[in-house]
């Protein structure tokens, strides 16, 4: 941020005023840091709405159905909200070890697993009370996300395994498992169709508003980011995460143990995941299907890119694309376009979301110009 | 023991070098990307890509080659896409990759219903002809798993030879490698390194479009859904089992052959093993051996995935 040397004129370098050219290009940059995830998703709603004239459907009725499914109504609300709980719980632990440097595509897998461990508990120990079996099924499901976070992290830690490609690969294991798991040994009783028996009534999430889905789900999800905000910004551990993802051979040299660090970032992230997919469970779906959060892995990362990898950004983005999830259904069917058409719209916003980074070149040359202009007008300088 | 030994057909090679094919083509572009220091995670969705627009030329142009012309022409559109948000704009190597994944498997499904609507049975068009090599092909045992296959399938096997040649051999592959191990230096020496990767990007876009064109035209003749299934991962896989070396990465193609073509063939035996971890089998065996690998990645190019900042 203090590098202003190059962005200056050479021909008359002592009448700038580097101070206040720095105090500038913070103003700037702190209207950026909302500009540009805001900007990232308009853009990427404009090309989408080129995909939508070319299917000779109109976006306008698109967007206008996308919005009003999914703030139309308090019911639209709080499916937007059901649907934003998975998606900022697992964009948080992404956040938090992305602070760190690691890139954490496995969310797909711990979500899944995660899901798998809270079936298990809330279908089997039916006979336990609410208070007790909903804590013990969540646990059960973060346990289950850390199991699944564990072997990358681990590898990734000791002996420097690539770290995508293990959870990528996991990914797709936990799919198999997933889907081997729904049609065979999980398989609801004398059912037919491939999914697992119905959880437990005491099991099941309490809704927090009458006439509404919005269950307990939502304040889980709230209390974790605020905790995570304090663990990040507040904390000496926090304070040793960052320094990680900036040099870590600084943080090596200063103390910092960063290999344990980086395992307990993973397990973290993984339990995050995990809870996400037991909230889903015992909040929304209530049995186990196979692909019961297709996509939310990949879509948690975009959140935890466009929050700026802070747990509060995080929060707000993973309230944006919930909205953006509950509203496809009502779009697609009202704009006649085909299902897949929702996964089009993750990939082009991610894709956005991912180069938007670009954008913060412009406060600091923003910053000069307007400098340079008020130097024009008055002659003698700042 | 006599069961297992069973598998071990004449027809389980053939499958095995078969399979192996489009992993292995997909490989060679990623190995001269990640050689120039870039790592795309976007080979999945450009064998995607790959495979559904080489159908969709077939069905045009009524011409199976038709079809790989335009998978290979949007190869390089891909190419230059990836590239252009990841050495101009210097995003997230692997997050882009994911975004291409994600955005291949949304409209290659949406491509296929608007073009075809929905049916029961996918549109079948004219693919590509198994070539039986002249004399070769009579060889005993090894004439029918190695020399009757479809002319990209050779293409695969081929570009293996070209890019240890073109890698270690001439100058441009020293200027590829040194691009990757230290791109400041590299660019010191006069090397247009920003040039040089959009340049590999496009290689690496088309051999995957190609390899992508294997999966839907000489194997089938036709596109479903997902038809990579995982077959870009094994790819980029295989690059770090092979330690960026192309002989090696070839036999990294092999062994995910091996498993895919095992896969297979226990299904075709009504082995009693669920269909979804026998789908896996090929994944998790790309796990263990990354897993075993671990560290020993001296071979690794020194600027792989970090952005390159030209003065």
């Amino acid at each position: 941020m203090t590098q202003t040397g190059k962005c200056v004129e050479p021909a008359e370098p002592a009448q700038v005023n580097y101070e206040q050219l720095d105090l500038l290009i913070r103003k700037f940059e702190n209207i950026f840091y909302i500009l540009v995830p805001v900007m990232a998703v308009l853009i990427s709603l404009v090309v989408v709405g080129i995909f939508i004239v070319i299917q000779n459907a109109s976006p306008l009725v698109a967007y206008a159905s996308l919005f009003k499914s999914s703030f139309g109504s308090l019911y639209d609300v709080s499916n937007s909200l059901n649907r934003a709980v998975p998606l900022i719980l697992t964009g948080l632990g992404i956040a938090v070890a992305a602070r760190a440097g690691i890139m954490n595509l496995g969310g797909e897998g711990q979500i899944i697993l995660g899901g798998i461990f809270a079936t298990v508990v809330a279908v089997n120990l039916y006979w336990l009370p609410s208070a007790l079996l909903i804590p013990l099924s969540i646990f059960a499901g973060a346990l289950g996300g850390a199991l699944w976070a564990f072997v990358p992290g681990f590898f990734y830690a000791k002996h420097g395994t690539n770290i995508i490609i293990t959870t990528i690969l996991l990914n797709d294991i936990a799919i198999g498992i997933l889907g081997m798991l729904v049609k065979g040994p999980m398989k609801e009783a004398g059912g037919y169709a491939p999914q697992s028996a119905v959880v437990a009534l005491s099991a099941k999430l309490p809704f927090l508003i009458d006439s509404t889905r919005l269950h307990v789900g939502i304040l889980i999800a709230v209390v974790l980011v605020l905790l995570t905000q304090v663990l990040v910004f507040r904390s000496s551990a926090g304070h040793e995460i960052r320094t990680i993802g900036e040099n870590p051979n600084f943080a090596r040299h200063s103390g910092v143990n960063v290999k344990t660090m980086q395992i307990w970032l993973m397990l973290g992230a993984g339990a995050l995941a995990g809870v996400a997919g037991s909230v889903e469970i015992l909040g929304s779906q209530h049995r186990l299907r196979s692909g019961f959060l297709a996509n939310y892995g990949y879509e948690a990362l975009a959140v935890a890119l466009l929050g700026q990898k802070s747990p509060i950004g995080v929060l707000l983005a993973g309230v944006l694309f919930g909205a953006l999830k509950a509203g496809r259904g009502g779009m697609v069917r009202a704009a006649e376009l085909p299902v897949s058409f929702s996964m089009v719209l993750s990939g082009v916003i991610i894709f956005f979301v991912v180069i938007s980074p670009i954008m913060m070149k412009f406060p600091r040359a923003i910053a000069v110009r307007s400098m340079n202009r008020s130097r024009t007008k008055s002659p003698q300088g700042s | 023991m006599e069961n297992i030994l069973a598998v071990l057909t004449q027809e389980f090679f053939y499958a095995m070098i078969r399979m192996a094919s489009p992993i292995i083509l997909a490989a060679m572009g990623e190995v001269m990307l990640e050689r120039a220091g870039i790592f795309n995670l976007g080979l999945e969705g450009m064998m995607l890509f790959g495979a559904f627009f080489a159908v969709l030329g077939s069905f045009l142009f009524h011409s199976a080659w038709a079809g790989v012309a335009l998978a290979m022409m949007v190869g390089v559109l891909l190419g230059l896409l990836f590239g252009w948000a990841v050495i101009s704009i210097r995003a997230n190597q692997a997050v882009t990759g994911t975004a291409i994944n994600i955005l291949a498997l949304g409209m290659t499904s949406m491509l296929a219903r608007m073009i075809w609507g929905v049916m029961d049975v996918p549109l079948s068009v004219s693919s590509i002809d198994v070539f039986a090599i002249p004399l070769l092909h009579k060889m005993p045992l090894l004439g029918y798993v190695l020399f009757q296959h479809s002319p990209l399938v050779y293409l695969a096997y081929l570009s293996v030879p070209l890019a240890a040649f073109v890698l270690y051999r001439t100058s441009w592959g020293l200027k590829i490698r040194a691009i990757g191990e230290h791109p400041k230096a590299a660019e010191t020496m006069g090397i247009h390194v920003l040039r040089w990767k959009y340049a590999m990007a496009i290689i690496a876009g088309s051999c995957a479009t190609l390899a992508g064109s294997i999966l839907s035209l000489s194997f089938m003749n036709l596109f479903v859904d997902n038809i990579s299934a995982g077959r870009g991962f094994m790819a980029v896989v295989s690059v770090i089992l092979g330690q960026w070396n192309p002989w090696g990465i070839a036999m990294g193609g092999l062994i995910f052959g091996f498993g895919n073509a095992l896969q297979m063939r226990l299904q075709s035996f009504g082995i009693p093993i669920p269909t979804d971890l026998l789908l896996i089998f090929p994944i998790f065996l790309a796990l263990i051996v990354v897993l075993i690998s671990k560290g020993s990645s001296a071979a690794r190019p020194s600027a792989l995935a970090k952005p390159y900042y030209k003065e």
